[in-house]
């Protein structure tokens, strides 16, 4: 919270702001005690002068000086206009939480009389209430602070209604906290920092808005002055002595500006939520000791594979494997672990500032690391699917699927726009989507996430894909869609021998699918070894605390689940020795000290642990 | 003694029937598994019991009496730590929050009651100062469980508790649950996607479909000799599974809550129901009934289900 503020200032913007803002709240307190004085002595001898030595910004109709008047004039205008901000925030504030309050038949009535408000432009119902309220500072500051009400009653309703809709109110309703406290503590400390910085915006218009009523005559009445109407004075005689509008129309100008450029600031630092990634040595890539060369039947050859961010951070670390024709091998690792960097990177999708390094990366026999020419974009197009997790983000949501994946036809294949929808909806009926032409017309919304996902993959197959990387493809669907999909992977696979890149939390999933699964852990491949087989085959440590705190269908239910201590590896605070070290039974020292080298056996079983061979023979 | 019951319980948000008069009982000290798809009221059905969510019709019932509005013995833990602790509140402040006013009077002792909570869930007193993002999502889910306990509640609801967490920590936060359970003699409605999850902790498993429990019944019976072929379904859909797919239903849509089928609700997607079988025509037009079969599979053919128990031995 401390540090948010601290980030506000220290942006150069910020720190002007706040200057300049606390400048005028100073004015504002001190100018009537120093400028008191000369700003009310009536010197009839200099009536309606120039600048001189003597008034710098002249004098008024009465002999008086301007920029004293300006100067004490300042504390009225702010204090207005903080007043009418106040007036407008904390009516706001009961509006938009009165829904919460009242219940929701009383609530909706209150939600419908603030939108037919904020419907309602500001300035006239200002002057509405100018008329009811009579003319005078006190008819406009009511004007003023109930004019901006509105708006900030549909803001706090947005704020509450989304606060409101988490898990933590829900939970403290049940705790048994009345509604007034769950507002003060739980709802309000939520919506403070967005309200904050759009009520300092409103305090900079609110004080334009005075300026102009004053102005108009309909604001603060003599002899109480402000700003407008110093503006307003001295507005007549702007030919002959410009100064005395210009001093007060500058004071308007500044003090605007310091309220509104606070906010935006603020804004601006308090937008920018995400922590900053504390600074680690850079390390060089452990040398991946096991260099193969791919076999000729290799869709994707990978070493030495490394993503970083400015930081800087690597969440992968040196990732090196290879996928075959027809094959499908599996990428299994906690959230955090790089296994969705990993092919993001594959498929050329890691954007700015990520940075892809790698010492091999060839699909087909495609070098992808150099060239973004439109040959590569066409292989990459036709040949690589990629399957995401949110089957709902991947479609755009305001064209018909046939159109989308026709889409892919006619850019990579140079189709025809009816030869191509023709294969959108084959494809449709190949991924087994029933009324494939009347689906092929629909929207995404009108399909269900399990036919989503079909879609997806097959858009994948309107070119003639070798391989299909499908990144959790089945976490947001139901158990039984899961099965439909995982089926249809198969089926694709065993048809067209494409190969199949599958990544996911789940080793059950994986198992299934899988031929081979490769175990990833902070970033690096720890593990790789056949799916038949893990229970027995599985060597490094952290496979096998894995294997073991997920339940199955025959986990022994009257013992409890194996735990692994402490939690996942941060990318951003790694270890110097193997990053599975804090958490593992059987680290020692040289685990601490050095991270262990990805060693394979002769059956190309492939583990990165200084103690693989003392797990093999520990039974478990 | 403290025993949920929900009776002919049902729930609408306008036109939709997310809930459709469920009758289920979780007994004193047992935990009763509820497993269905997204969009089968599960969710909804908790909600309803903790009083987030007001039924439109039947009851529900803590020990045959209606459930009191002053004390709060139903407590819940909601499924994303990440959202369910105020995150502007120190651990200590939210789980001190759910004490009730009589159980801790002063200050010292609501602090004493707080470290006993959290030790209750094996988390260090000392991070009752700390705030929720300088938790890892298990030890937000323990914090959770903590303020949850905090009410001295008789039953707690647990809505897919561990769906968010990573998969090394899940287990340990089941084995907690089943501990707290089991020590504090908790009644608990488990409510779960994951049906191997489910078969950890639970003693009974009912499973939801579309809005109604279609078979409830001790674990082992329903995993082993689950009637209703939607339980066989979920028995098959577990990866690693390999049950033959009848054809004819093998990539059926999941059905729309907002249009439910008419008669069985299954029935557009079941394997012994009239997409093979032309001549059932009962599947279509009469609603199915609980009473008479075994684990009160809401089936007309539950009996003609062949048992496969090949695949999940030993339980």
């Amino acid at each position: 919270m401390r540090s948010r503020w601290g980030s506000v200032l220290r942006t150069p913007v910020g720190v002007s702001a706040a200057a300049l803002l606390a400048a005028v709240l100073l004015l504002a307190v001190l100018a009537p005690l120093v400028w008191s004085a000369e700003a009310d002595a009536i010197d009839t001898g200099s009536i309606l002068r120039g600048s001189s030595a003597e008034h710098s910004m002249g004098t008024d109709n009465l002999g008086r000086d301007i920029f004293a008047r300006v100067m004490v004039a300042t504390r009225l205008s702010v204090v207005l206009a903080l007043v009418a901000t106040s007036i407008g925030v904390l009516a706001g504030l009961v509006l938009g939480t009165a829904p919460l309050v009242l219940g929701a038949r009383a609530g909706r009535i209150v939600t419908a009389a603030v939108n037919i408000a904020v419907a309602f432009p500001g300035l006239l119902l200002a002057l509405f209430f100018a008329v009811i309220f009579g003319v005078g500072a006190t008819g406009a500051l009511l004007a003023i602070g109930f004019a901006i009400a509105p708006g900030f009653a549909r803001l706090t309703q947005t704020l509450v209604a989304r606060v409101a809709g988490l898990d933590f109110v829900a939970a403290a309703r049940l705790a048994g906290v009345g509604r007034a406290r769950l507002i003060v503590r739980h709802i309000l400390p939520n919506i403070g920092e967005p309200l904050m910085v759009n009520a300092t915006i409103a305090a900079g218009n609110t004080l334009l808005a005075f300026a102009g009523l004053s102005f108009l005559g309909l604001g603060v009445q003599p002899p109480a002055y402000d700003w407008g109407r110093l503006l307003g004075d001295g507005l007549g005689g702007i030919y002959i002595h410009p100064a005395a509008a210009l001093a007060p129309g500058v004071a308007v100008v500044v003090a605007g500006l310091a309220f509104n450029l606070f906010g935006e600031a603020m804004a601006k630092g308090i937008g920018r939520q995400t922590a900053a990634v504390p600074v680690r040595r850079w390390r060089r890539p452990a040398a991946t000791p096991v260099q193969r060369v791919p076999g000729p039947d290799a869709v994707l050859a990978v070493e030495g594979l490394r993503v970083s961010f400015p930081g800087p951070v690597t969440p992968v670390r040196g990732v090196g494997f290879t996928v075959r024709r027809g094959e499908a091998v599996g990428i299994v690792g906690e959230s955090g672990s790089g296994k969705t960097l990993t092919a993001l990177a594959i498929a050329r999708l890691i954007e700015e500032p990520g940075e892809v390094s790698a010492d091999r990366l060839q699909f087909l026999g495609k070098d992808l690391r150099i060239g973004s020419g439109p040959a590569l974009r066409r292989l990459l197009g036709t040949s690589l699917a990629m399957v995401f997790q949110d089957p709902t983000t991947s479609f755009n949501p305001t064209r018909r699927m046939g159109r989308q994946l026709a889409e892919v036809a006619e850019v990579h294949q140079g189709l025809g726009r009816r030869p191509a929808l023709a294969r959108a909806v084959d494809r449709l009926r190949a991924v087994r989507i029933p009324a494939a032409e009347r689906r092929a017309r629909q929207f995404p919304h009108e399909f269900s996430g399990g036919m989503r996902q079909r879609a997806m993959i097959g858009m994948g197959l309107m070119g003639t894909p070798a391989l299909i990387v499908a990144d959790e493809p089945t976490t947001a669907l139901d158990v039984t869609v899961q099965k439909q999909v995982l089926r249809l992977l198969e089926r694709i696979r065993a048809d067209d021998s494409v190969a199949i890149l599958l990544i996911s939390h789940d080793i059950a999933v994986v198992r299934e699918v899988c031929d081979r699964v490769l175990v990833m852990y902070a970033g690096r491949i720890v593990e790789e070894l056949p799916a038949a087989d893990m229970h027995r085959l599985a060597r490094h440590p952290y496979t096998r605390a894995l294997l073991a705190a997920v339940p199955d269908m025959t986990t022994d239910r009257d013992r409890p689940l194996a735990a692994i201590p402490g939690r996942p590896a941060d990318p951003t605070r790694l270890p110097v020795g193997c990053a599975f070290a804090p958490r593992c039974p059987l680290a020692d020292e040289q685990c601490v000290r050095e991270d262990p080298p990805l060693v394979a056996d002769v059956l190309g079983h492939r583990v990165a642990c200084w103690h693989a061979d003392l797990v093999v023979g520990e039974p478990r | 003694m403290s025993e949920l019951s929900f009776e002919d319980v049902t729930v609408r948000f306008g036109r939709l029937t997310a809930v459709d008069g469920v009758n289920l009982t979780v007994p004193d000290g047992t935990v009763v598994g509820l497993v269905g798809e997204s969009g089968s009221g599960k969710s909804t059905l908790a909600r309803a019991a903790v009083g987030l969510i007001r039924p439109s019709g039947g009851r529900i019932l803590l020990d045959g009496r209606p459930l009191p509005r002053k004390t709060r013995p139903l407590q819940m833990v909601f499924q994303d730590p990440y959202s369910s602790l105020d995150p502007r509140m120190t651990v200590g402040d939210s789980v001190a929050e759910a004490i009730p006013r009589g159980a801790a009077a002063g200050r010292a002792a609501r602090r004493a009651e707080v470290t006993r909570l959290l030790e209750l869930v094996d988390l260090p007193p000392d991070r009752a100062g700390l705030y929720p993002v300088q938790l890892s999502g298990g030890q937000r889910q323990r914090v959770a469980l903590a303020r949850a306990l905090a009410g001295r509640p008789e039953v707690i609801i647990a809505d897919e508790i561990t769906s968010a967490l990573d998969v090394s920590i899940q287990g340990t936060v089941l084995n907690l649950v089943r501990d707290l359970q089991r020590r504090l003699r908790l009644s608990m409605l488990f409510i779960s996607h994951n049906l191997a999850v489910v078969r950890y902790v639970s003693d009974i498993i009912a499973v939801m479909y579309l809005g109604r429990i279609v078979e409830c019944g001790p674990a082992d019976d329903v995993l082993l000799d689950p009637q209703h072929p939607y339980t066989r379904e979920l028995l098959a859909a577990i990866p690693g599974t390999d049950a033959p797919v009848e054809a004819a239903v093998a990539d059926t849509e999941p059905a729309d809550p907002h249009h439910p089928p008419a008669g069985c609700r299954f029935h557009p997607r079941c394997p012994i129901g009239p997409l093979v079988h032309p001549d059932r025509r009962a599947c279509l037009e009469i609603e199915p009934v609980a009473a008479g079969h075994r684990n009160g599979a809401a089936c007309h053919f539950a009996a003609d289900i062949v048992v496969r128990t090949d695949r999940h031995q030993p339980v």
